[in-house]
């Protein structure tokens, strides 16, 4: 019998029963939940007049809705402070923990559940939220659900989910100057499209992943849902396992001995077989930017945007309708074009690294006159930390502004939108149409990127500035 | 809670030609603040549906009196993006009972399902043909057998079958739930925790 994969070992050891011909019913160890899709879930549990089964299993945090100002203050804007307040009764309610606006554990979830160490080797983790693919950057099974399942967990802490198909890739070498992990994401997504992790689980893999810290693994795990994929992981190792030890709700004494070693068994066997694998050399990757209108439209910043020709005839009407909204031609070249905002933060690249990559590229250099920034920290803890380590007085010094932190201009549900026709280099996630507010342009990059642009006021390699 | 059986349905059919089309274009994220699913299916689609002044654009499909019917007909990568279940409710909501494209996000085809609508998928060559058919006869039509799992081009006659899993498909059918199911099976997820703590 060939040996198994280490999403295989997770999956088989969570699941309570198989449906014949359908779902398997998988038990989950952690739920995530935030404001805006867990109330329809809640008000179902209690319509049927049931508790929350398992309420300390379930972590939550306001974060999609919540101004980056003036955080002390109620939230000026009616519908989002009635989620907000929603999710506070509804975890009051249920026994919930919640770490609410103005605790000093708020922050995105994806940010918030990693640096408490609530998230694990080994778990199975789910929150009604697509970057939940994040925490399989510890080595656990993370994915994205929707409210019904979220319900589901709340109500019974499972879901039925058919077991998807695996996917190996393998990164190996050495990654270039100014690559990070952020590009290694967009290479693989401008290769495989935006479907063609589509039915499958991904594990990262090789000597370039290997040699990520923990959360720039973060960062590539989050966008393992821009390649269609239910989720990505990588093996935890000692990297994994030193990020872990210590933190507020990692096992400890004895425990953590017994879950490190069995922490140090999750990897696939040498003859696992994945039903598809992939390999690309560190070397072939570019610092990456994205033209068009989703994450798949990316190119190495010294390209041009693809010409028709090299597209086929049948995606001509998608590609063109892409091109109008970007203002952009085919062909066009990428570094030179005017950016109008540039925005740092998320949680694919919020976190105390992204903050650093950015204050070091900007640091005794001034912001361009025509870009407005917004630098978010993905949590308090990653605030107070940048604060502490300085990074907010070389940003300050720079022209920059530090904010308070939320999920912010990643999807523009707060007051932070980019005005309609400007252009906003992003290291958040997704380059949707009016993603970042009606009309706005999206271009999605590293922050080591969006330094570069933001100092110079155009596209531009970052290479050059570092 | 039940969800609406479903069994046959025959119906003109909406075409929506375009690739990748993502939650964040099905249902634009500022109006996700709801904590209820009533109401989405007034803005889905809706930066492509109106004007900034909420007057209808012409040239979208859904405001061309022309097309009709309760199946939507997508590009391939349908509903790529956020988990957001908002975007079946905005489905449902504007009346789509199906929707057919070549390719589901994984996601968005789960949320479909656990609110009675049926993601499709088809072949390239047959959704090619239903936007051909449409094209000439906006009037065209698709019926979707459940119990049979086909798809008919009522045009063109062609048949197509489709995957769904009998365990879904009995939902489906009976108009059940997962998280009745679910509750009803609470024995053995108890068994299993206790299992596994020794």
């Amino acid at each position: 019998m060939a040996g198994k994969t280490l999403f295989d070992k997770i999956w088989d050891a969570h699941v309570v029963k198989s449906v014949e011909d359908g779902p398997s019913v998988v038990y989950i160890d952690r739920h995530f939940v935030h404001e805006v899709t867990s109330p329809q879930a809640f008000a179902g549990v209690r319509a049927r007049g049931i508790k929350v089964f398992r309420p300390n299993q379930t972590f939550a945090t306001p974060d999609h809705n919540i101004p980056t100002l003036e955080q002390h203050l109620p939230i000026r804007e009616e519908l989002s402070r009635h989620q907000v307040q929603t999710l506070a009764k509804n975890c009051e309610e249920f026994g919930v923990t919640q770490f609410g606006l103005g605790h000093p554990y708020n922050g995105i979830v994806h940010v918030v559940g990693p640096e408490l160490g609530i998230t694990q080797p080994g778990m199975t983790i789910v929150c009604g939220d697509s970057h939940t693919s994040t925490h399989g950057a510890f080595g656990a099974i993370a994915f994205g659900i929707g409210t019904s399942e979220v319900e589901m967990v709340l109500s019974t802490q499972c879901i039925m989910q058919p077991k998807p198909k695996k996917m190996r890739i393998n990164v190996e070498g050495q990654l270039g100057k100014g690559v990070t992990s952020k590009d290694i994401a967009l290479y693989i997504i401008a290769q495989l499209t935006t479907g063609g992790g589509t039915g499958y689980f991904v594990e990262f893999a090789g000597s370039a992943i290997r040699s990520l810290s923990m959360e720039a693994r973060m960062t590539l795990c989050n966008m393992s849902i821009e390649l269609g994929a239910r989720g990505g992981m990588i093996a935890a190792d000692e990297v994994t396992i030193e990020y872990v030890k210590g933190r507020e709700y990692a096992p400890k004494g004895a425990d953590w001995d017994k879950a490190v070693a069995y922490w140090r068994t999750l990897h696939s066997d040498a003859d696992a077989v994945f039903d598809k694998e992939y390999t690309y050399k560190a070397e072939d990757i570019e610092p990456m930017i994205t033209y068009g209108t989703n994450p798949g439209m990316g190119a190495g910043i010294t390209a041009n945007i693809p010409t028709l020709d090299s597209i086929e005839p049948a995606s001509h009407i998608t590609f063109n309708k892409s091109m109008d909204y970007m203002g952009f031609a085919p062909g066009d070249q990428l570094i030179g074009k005017k950016v109008d905002y540039v925005f740092v933060g998320s949680c694919t690249n919020g976190r105390i690294e992204d903050l650093r990559m950015f204050a070091e590229a900007v640091k005794g250099k001034k912001k361009a006159a025509n870009v407005v920034a917004w630098i978010v920290p993905g949590s308090r803890q990653v605030e107070k930390q940048a604060k502490e380590e300085g990074i907010e007085k070389i940003l300050n010094e720079a022209g920059f502004e530090f904010r308070q932190p939320g999920c912010s201009a990643c999807l523009a549900m707060n007051d932070d939108k980019v005005p309609a026709g400007m252009v906003a280099v992003s290291t958040s996630n997704r380059n949707f149409e009016g993603r970042q507010g009606p009309g706005s342009r999206t271009m999605l990059a590293s922050p080591l990127t969006a330094a570069a642009a933001a100092i110079t006021g155009v596209i531009t390699d970052p290479r050059t500035i570092i | 809670m039940p969800i609406e059986k479903f069994t046959t349905l025959e119906s003109t059919f909406v075409p929506l030609p375009i690739e990748n089309v993502d939650t964040d274009q099905i249902i634009p994220a500022r109006f996700l603040k709801a904590t209820t699913k009533e109401g989405f299916g007034n803005n889905l689609f809706c930066d492509w549906r109106y004007e900034k002044d909420g007057s209808p654009k012409k040239d979208f499909v859904l405001n061309n009196p022309i097309y009709s019917g309760s199946v939507l007909v997508a590009g391939k990568n349908f509903g790529s993006g956020s988990s957001r279940e908002h975007a079946a409710w905005a489905i449902a909501g504007y009346g789509f009972k199906v929707v057919v494209s070549s390719f589901f996000a994984d996601i968005f085809r789960g949320n479909a399902l656990n609110n009675g609508v049926l993601p499709v998928v088809v072949s390239e060559g047959f959704l090619a043909s239903l936007f051909d058919c449409v094209n000439k006869d906006p009037k065209a039509k698709v019926k979707v057998d459940l119990e049979a799992k086909t798809i008919t081009n009522m045009t063109t006659g062609v048949v197509e079958s489709f995957e769904i899993n009998s365990y879904k498909r009995n939902c489906l059918l009976n108009g059940y739930d997962d998280i009745d199911f679910l509750l009803s099976i609470k024995g053995d997820i108890e068994a299993f925790e206790k299992n596994r703590q020794n």
